[in-house]
């Protein structure tokens, strides 16, 4: 079993309360940062190796050294909670049962980056989750770690909860930012970055939920003690969230080194697929990664077997690889249509697209309707060929990576699953009631024995 | 007249001051959420008025943020709003089925609300519920791993609640 860094405590009773929390080693990182000098805190976290959890991967450390600190302007920390990408679901798990982890990253970075205040951007259906992190906020002030003067630090640090209101787009850092101004979520031209003009033009960070709980831990090891652990560029752990059709879909934190045929199958992870069914792809990172057929996720193109990790998950690009994106891993057994699937992906972003952008407001509303039609037994080989166009034409045109984030599994499916999409036109009243399954990329590997 | 009631407008200059001087823009989404749930469900064009006069903003700037966000209703719903995702896990999971038996135990279309005024059905994209599929929101929590039993069981919970 792989270390635990974030979860090694969730199934404390009461880990959620305040008192709990702190008789567990709570806060502990606070106290060690706030005798530490904030320029030394982002060197420990540039040493970790850790990557943003919320889908970019940008190295945390990084990010942090950017922000500008021109004299006599507030610098604001903003948590990215805004977790909407389909197939993430970690965040909520960490905010619901461990707020006070997210509270504490949070504390540490605020001193770290020199911000009195920051605000906890939360997804406006994850409404009991945005009360118990304000309970959590007020708990954490009684004892003293919020407010003036934070533990007799001459440290001041507020903290805010704010909600969304159901748009995909606000986990678009500079959309959140708008969003959180009072704004329609429309992301902004950059440069600017946020670490120079940011929140109401200050320089701000945005960090996801996970990489800011991350941080406690590399405070209290150490940045060298966290990069031992994983391997290459992937240090540390890992959240992963994992759906679909998998017998025990859930939360597993995991250190980065293990197999993805592990984690599918071994009781430990996701303990297989359901009613002794054969896996036929996955998108591992979040519905915007590349979907994977199974023989491609399972060993690389090399022949290596695949690992759990930002390398090894992209390792032959997007033509026979894919990516870590989120941790969002999402299973499809035997019996599923990848055309049906592709096709609520597709309607998803069109329902997201925040319309700045003429590609990907026009295009993914496109994409969702040629895919209908497929799907419903109506298309024309000829449609297979528009939806690569479309995608191609969307992907890197747009202000925000949402166009990407449209294009990718669009492209991706017909690129592994070409011969689904031809049946399906080749078989109009046939796929109605029945689906393609398997053909040629089953699962090598598997057969299931009951 | 429409105005908050006093507890709500407390919570109101309680978010208010989260945010430095003359920023109380960025007050408008939470707002609109205490808007919503305090004045019936949705946001009728004097409510938006009204919580633009709270914030000194226009008018405009309040509807185009209203209009932006799936979470605002700008028209009436049911005492009850179940709202039903059917993104790429959840539909993996069954939720056209769940849709379907909604639809049909309620007699009411994706949309449409019941003619009792009891029950609006909606159906949403990704609510971050992935591993716990089918689900749905209602009120302010979620209902997950939904099957036939559990959808009568909600309503019956929605109709006893009425009597």
């Amino acid at each position: 079993m792989g270390r635990k860094l974030l979860l090694e405590k969730a199934h404390v009773e009461g880990i959620r309360h305040y008192d709990v929390y702190r008789r567990e080693g709570g806060y502990r990182s606070v106290e060690k940062a706030l005798k530490m000098q904030p320029a030394d805190i982002v060197e420990e976290v540039k040493k970790s190796g850790l990557r943003g959890r919320g889908g970019a991967g940008f190295p945390t450390g990084m990010k942090w050294s950017f922000l500008a600190k021109p004299e006599g302007v507030p610098r604001y920390l903003v948590c990215n909670a805004d977790e909407s990408e389909p197939g993430t679901f970690k965040d909520r798990y960490l905010m619901e049962f461990i707020p006070h982890i997210l509270i504490e990253g949070m504390i540490v970075a605020s001193y770290a980056l020199g911000s009195n205040t920051s605000y906890i951007y939360i997804r406006g259906e994850y409404d009991w989750v945005s009360e118990i992190l304000e309970q959590a906020i007020a708990e954490a002030k009684q004892n003293g770690w919020l407010g003036k003067n934070i533990q007799g630090s001459g440290f001041d640090c507020e903290m805010y909860v704010q909600r969304g209101a159901g748009a995909y787009i606000c986990g678009e850092e500079t959309a959140l930012l708008e969003s959180l101004e009072g704004k329609r979520g429309n992301p902004r031209i950059k440069p600017p970055f946020p670490a120079v003009k940011g929140l109401w033009g200050c320089p701000t960070v945005v960090n996801n939920v996970e990489t800011l709980a991350a941080v406690v831990p590399i405070i209290n090891e150490g940045g060298d003690e966290y990069a031992k652990i994983g391997v290459g560029r992937s240090t540390g752990t890992k959240l992963i969230s994992a759906c679909g059709n998998i017998n025990k879909p859930g939360i597993y934190e995991i250190d980065m080194t293990i197999s993805v045929e592990e984690f599918i199958y071994s009781d430990e992870y996701c303990g297989g697929i359901p009613n002794g069914k054969k896996l036929k792809a996955c998108i591992p990172g979040g519905s915007s990664v590349p979907i994977l057929p199974a023989n491609l996720l399972l060993t690389t193109a090399k022949g290596e077997k695949r690992l759990m990790n930002y390398e090894s998950l992209s390792d032959g690009g997007f033509a026979t690889g894919s990516m870590m994106g989120s941790g969002g891993f999402i299973v499809l057994d035997e019996d599923q249509c990848i055309v049906r699937h592709t096709y609520t992906l597709a309607r998803f972003y069109r329902h997201e697209s925040c319309g700045q952008c003429s590609p990907c407001r026009e295009g993914t509303g496109w994409m969702e309707k040629i895919l209908l039609s497929l799907e419903k037994g109506k298309g024309k080989m000829s449609d297979i060929d528009l939806l690569w166009d479309i995608q191609r034409k969307i992907e890197g045109n747009t202000i925000c990576p949402l166009g990407d984030a449209a294009a990718w599994p669009v492209a991706a499916a017909i690129r592994h699953f070409r011969d689904e999409f031809e049946w399906h036109v080749n078989n109009p009243e046939k796929c109605l009631t029945e689906n393609y399954g398997l053909r040629h990329y089953a699962d090598p590997i598997h057969v299931p024995t009951n | 007249m429409i105005q908050f009631n006093d507890k709500t407008m407390l919570r109101v200059n309680e978010i208010i001051a989260r945010y430095p001087n003359g920023k109380q823009k960025s007050a408008l989404l939470p707002v609109l959420h205490l808007a919503q749930v305090e004045f019936g469900g949705w946001l009728d064009v004097p409510v938006m008025d009204y919580v633009a006069s709270l914030l000194s903003i226009e008018p405009i700037e309040v509807y185009e943020v209203a209009s932006f966000y799936s979470m605002y209703n700008l028209k009436p719903v049911g005492k009850h709003l179940f709202e039903v995702c059917q993104t790429g896990p959840c539909m993996l999971n069954g939720s056209d089925d769940i849709i379907d038996y909604i639809k049909q135990k309620l007699n009411i279309g994706v949309g449409e609300t019941t003619t009792d005024g009891m029950f609006t059905l909606k159906t949403v994209e990704c609510l971050g519920a992935c591993g716990y599929a089918p689900m749905m929101q209602y009120g302010k929590t979620y209902r997950e791993h939904l099957t036939k039993e559990k959808v009568d069981a909600i309503i019956e919970e929605c109709r006893a609640k009425a009597n």
